[in-house]
């Protein structure tokens, strides 16, 4: 602030922070930016559309049995009359749920296991890494499973058994870029005021480490809805007449031959999600890191 | 003496969407067997990309080689195909680079990349070239060749990875090196010895050297004949000895002047202001212009690049009445 | 060397411990057992089954009765499958398993690799946005709807192949295709950006300087470098591959081990789930073994420690 006191700020070129850049680099990539408006489309449309559909989720017409999409069901029925459209809808919520909760249980650990090793440094880093070196090389799908079956299949818990496995990546990633900045001019500076430790790594580490930590963090939240979708096409997941989109995808499956939008639809929204928030990550990746930038 | 590689009128500009940028424009250059030249310039002065170009290694698109001739051995360099110009490299004409921690390949042995010339240009055996490849690395200096010869890059310091370059370069026995900043990166103790290497060399194997570098002390030690390049274009060429004596253009004064070991003691070090120019936004006139210091500034040319002139035999300078005394008479 | 290899087994040898330990309080936590199935067996019968697998003992006790006979490779018989040994179970199966997944790694390997290595090559052509723009699609469309989409048009629209089953010598196409092109998706992206990264280095400017012909400076100079992340993928590839074939399985029928690792657990097998579960683990802690040492013979500036 005192710099201000001395140069008229009107003098000074107008300097852009380096959010402001990414934010103009990120601008620039249409293909993310159509993802982006994509994306919040279906998550608008998951969470309002439902209110606007006069069919309820578990509403049946035996009668009526599957049809095909038409004026009436926009999307069609199932083979129990359950209109289509409004269970995409609430499935969707389901997988965007798990997504992002699961993906929050993963970064709070993530982050935290992360920066501890990055920053302690020594042997306590080598065996913390180490402990995720091993992790990683268990079959993880295999105790999501055994967690899911074991807690009796409550939302919650699916939520955390899944994070619980996904943080491992986002460690690493914290890891390193604490080791990277621990080493800094700043941080021995902060030391020498004698700041505690824990003020120091998430006052002055954790800011600096957080375009990694953005990107991958835009890229688990599709990983981790295909992992609950996975679960729930093995008939782990979700369980009935609750429906996510994994579980549409698993009911569609199974009579494809007859009723092929059954599957097609939900299957397009799910893959387009998926698609969009990759596009997401790669663009902010693109944004936030300039060494990896193209060209 | 005969010329080994006369370039002329070398023209080399780089697309990019920001518009051309012409980053070698008009240069002409001339190495005789055995001789020494240097090319002196700031960083983006065009001195590199003028070597680079001769042996087709910069990135086209976007550069573009948009004129001009170099002869060497009775072809022009400039005309030849990727195919023709890969039998040139590192079998006649040689490089080494300013990096040597970057420069050489960590995932291959020493040995491996070392005879890797004498294997393509010479079709030699893997023994034969072995064996050449652990004299090579004794002729540079570099103790327990044989077993040097088995380790990787990593276990090489700075200066002995340079000393492999110039192992490699030098392997295939070239009629020219072209040296682009080989000491620059290096810790100044190593540095004399790796231009000692290069002088000692030389004179044992008669090549002729381009030595590229922004060090006029460099050049002082091992040039017969220096070019100043600036802003893309030569600004002053002339025997090491008479460039030294006596500076005709504003530029080499003030490079010279900038020589840390030439200044007064006491005084603050002198360094040319600025930065310089854009090379996409190049003034039509003398490019030197904005950064002169000299009080004939005011004269220097606007409307027209200043033209080359032969100021005494061999002596040739870029003629702009500002930078030059008595210039354009 | 030997000394890393050994190392590393005694602490997979821990990570078994530990996984055996998870493995077996957790199934156990799940509500039911292996007996409540569909008929409600008579009390006297069930007695006696406990009885016979030793399940009317305290928990703690059964803990160390199962952990000395895994320590001993003894992996029990089956509870479900009454008495059928789990290791039994498990050759029968696993080899089902094993050719859908070293052929799905094969294509994956086969089409990731050249299609990484050409994008990259031809950055920022039209080759190279048609590559990875499939290679998204890939990584964005999951195993159950491809394979359900490759099942339409192969098996039913085209009648070439098989829906679903394990009967003939063709059954294994579509399986590995479903999952090698999802991966192949992932290696392709991996690849360019390896690539790329070492296309850029100075050492390849000085093997240009040397007159390294352009084919060669790939294969000799970059792609020994520009395969490393590749190979620091293969060990979650491979993890990823053996845990996705639960999917696969369930989707083309197959008889694979995955099937039984799923039954098992709904079924509340308790020993064919450890069984199952510690095999995946021995399994995975090989292969990155083997990765691990493949990363080493590659990159010199890694050492086995």
């Amino acid at each position: 602030m005192s710099a201000s006191s001395l140069t008229p700020l009107a003098a000074l070129p107008r300097g852009r922070s380096l959010r402001q850049d990414a934010w103009a680099r990120l601008r620039k990539n249409r293909l993310a930016m159509v993802c982006g408006v994509v994306l919040a489309g279906v998550v608008l449309l998951c969470y309002g559309g439902p209110l606007f559909c006069s069919y309820r989720i578990e509403a049946q017409n035996l009668d009526m049995g599957a049809t095909p999409p038409s004026a009436q069901h926009w999307f069609g029925t199932d083979e129990a009359g359950r209109d289509l459209l409004v269970r995409v809808l609430t499935g969707g919520q389901v997988s965007l749920n798990v997504g992002a909760l699961a993906t929050l249980v993963s970064l709070i650990i993530g982050v935290a296991y992360g920066a501890t090793a990055g920053y302690l440094g020594g042997r306590v880093d080598s065996v913390m890494m180490r402990v995720v070196d091993v992790l990683y090389s268990l079959p993880f799908m295999v105790f999501v499973i055994l967690l899911t079956v074991a807690f009796g299949r409550s939302m919650m818990l699916l939520y955390l058994a899944i994070g619980a496995v996904e943080w491992l990546t986002m460690a690493r990633i914290v890891r390193a870029g604490v080791q990277a900045q621990a080493r800094q001019e700043f941080v021995e500076a902060a030391r020498s005021l004698g700041l505690s430790d824990a003020r120091i790594i998430f006052r002055h580490i954790v800011p600096n480490v957080l375009g990694p930590v953005i990107v991958y963090t835009t890229l688990t939240v599709p990983a981790v809805m295909l992992l609950e979708a996975a679960l729930s096409f093995l008939g782990l997941g979700v369980q009935p007449p609750q429906s996510s989109w994994g579980s549409l995808i698993d009911q569609g499956a199974k009579s494809m031959e007859t009723y092929p939008w059954l599957l097609a639809i939900p299957a397009a929204f799910f893959s387009l999600t998926l698609f969009c928030f990759n596009f997401v990550g790669d663009g902010l990746r693109d944004a936030i890191d300039v060494k990896s930038s193209k060209d | 003496m005969s010329a080994i590689l006369e370039v002329t009128d070398l023209q080399v500009s780089f697309h990019t969407r920001h518009g051309v940028v012409k980053a070698v424009d008009g240069v002409s250059l001339r190495v005789e067997a055995g001789q020494t030249v240097g090319i002196v310039g700031e960083s983006g002065s065009g001195k590199s990309v003028t070597c680079y170009s001769l042996l087709g290694l910069i990135p086209q698109p976007p550069g573009r080689i948009e004129g001009g001739r170099a002869m060497f051995g009775g072809q022009n360099l400039l005309g030849l195909s990727e195919a023709e110009l890969q039998k040139v490299r590192g079998s006649r004409i040689s490089m080494i680079f300013q990096d040597p921690m970057t420069s050489l390949n960590p995932y291959l042995k020493i040995g491996t990349q070392l005879v890797e010339p004498l294997r393509l240009h010479q079709g030699l055996s893997k023994a034969a070239a072995w064996a050449r490849g652990i004299e090579a690395l004794r002729e540079v200096g570099i103790a327990e060749p044989t077993s040097r010869m088995d380790q990787y890059p990593h276990e090489f310091s700075g200066g002995m990875r340079q000393r492999v370059m110039i192992a490699m370069a030098l392997i295939t026995r070239p009629e020219l090196l072209i040296a682009d900043e080989p000491t620059t990166a290096l810790d100044v103790t190593i540095q004399q010895q790796v231009l000692d290497l290069i002088k000692d060399l030389q004179k044992r194997l008669g090549i002729a050297v381009i030595f590229i570098t922004h060090d006029l002390a460099v050049v002082h030690e091992v040039c017969d004949v220096v070019n100043v390049m600036y802003a893309g274009r030569l600004v002053e060429s002339a025997k090491a000895e008479a460039l030294f004596a006596q500076p005709r253009h504003a530029y080499t004064r003030a490079l010279m002047r900038s020589i840390p070991a030439l200044q007064d003691r006491g005084q603050a070090l002198y360094t040319i202001p600025g930065l310089p120019p854009d090379l996409s936004l190049l003034p039509s006139g003398c490019a030197f212009r904005a950064r002169q210091t000299e009080d004939r500034q005011g004269l220097c040319l606007t409307d027209r690049p200043p033209p080359l002139r032969e100021v005494a035999p061999q002596h040739w300078i870029q003629d702009c009445p500002g930078c030059v005394e008595g210039g354009l008479s | 060397m030997l000394r890393f290899i050994l190392r590393r087994l005694f602490q997979s040898l821990l990570v078994l411990g530990v996984v055996f330990t998870a493995t077996f309080f957790l199934i156990r936590l799940k509500p039911g057992d292996p007996f409540s199935g569909e008929k409600a067996m008579p009390a006297s019968v069930r007695a006696q089954m406990e009885k016979r697998y030793g399940l009317d003992l305290p928990v703690w006790k059964q803990y160390f009765v199962h952990a000395a006979a895994f320590a001993r490779g003894d992996l029990l018989p089956s509870l479900r499958y009454e008495g059928v040994p789990n290791a039994k179970i498990i050759a029968d199966s696993f080899p089902v398993s094993l050719v859908i997944g070293l052929s799905a790694l094969t294509i994956a390997i086969g089409v990731g690799l050249p299609a990484g290595i050409v994008a990259a090559l031809r950055k920022n052509t039209w080759l190279d946005y048609s590559a990875m723009s499939l290679a998204m699609l890939g990584i964005c469309l999951p195993t159950f709807v491809m394979g359900p989409v490759l099942q339409w048009i192969f098996g039913l629209k085209l009648g070439w192949l098989n829906v679903a089953g394990w009967f003939e010598r063709s059954d294994w196409i579509l399986p590995s295709a479903t999952m090698g092109l999802i991966y192949a998706a992932y290696i392709a992206r991996l690849t360019r950006g390896g690539m790329l990264e070492v296309l850029n280095q100075d050492f390849i400017r000085t093997a240009r300087a040397k007159g390294v012909p352009g084919r060669q400076i790939v294969m000799g100079h970059a792609l020994r470098g520009g395969l490393l992340p590749v190979v620091a993928f293969l060990g979650p590839a491979f993890a990823g591959i053996t845990t996705g074939s639960f999917i696969i399985e369930k989707i083309f029928q197959l008889p694979g081990l995955g099937q039984h690792f799923v039954g098992s657990v709904f079924n509340s097998d308790y020993t064919l789930v450890q069984a199952t579960t510690v095999f995946y683990a021995a399994l995975l802690v090989l292969i990155n073994l083997g990765t691990d040492i493949l990363q080493a013979w590659l990159n010199p500036r890694v050492r086995l420690t």
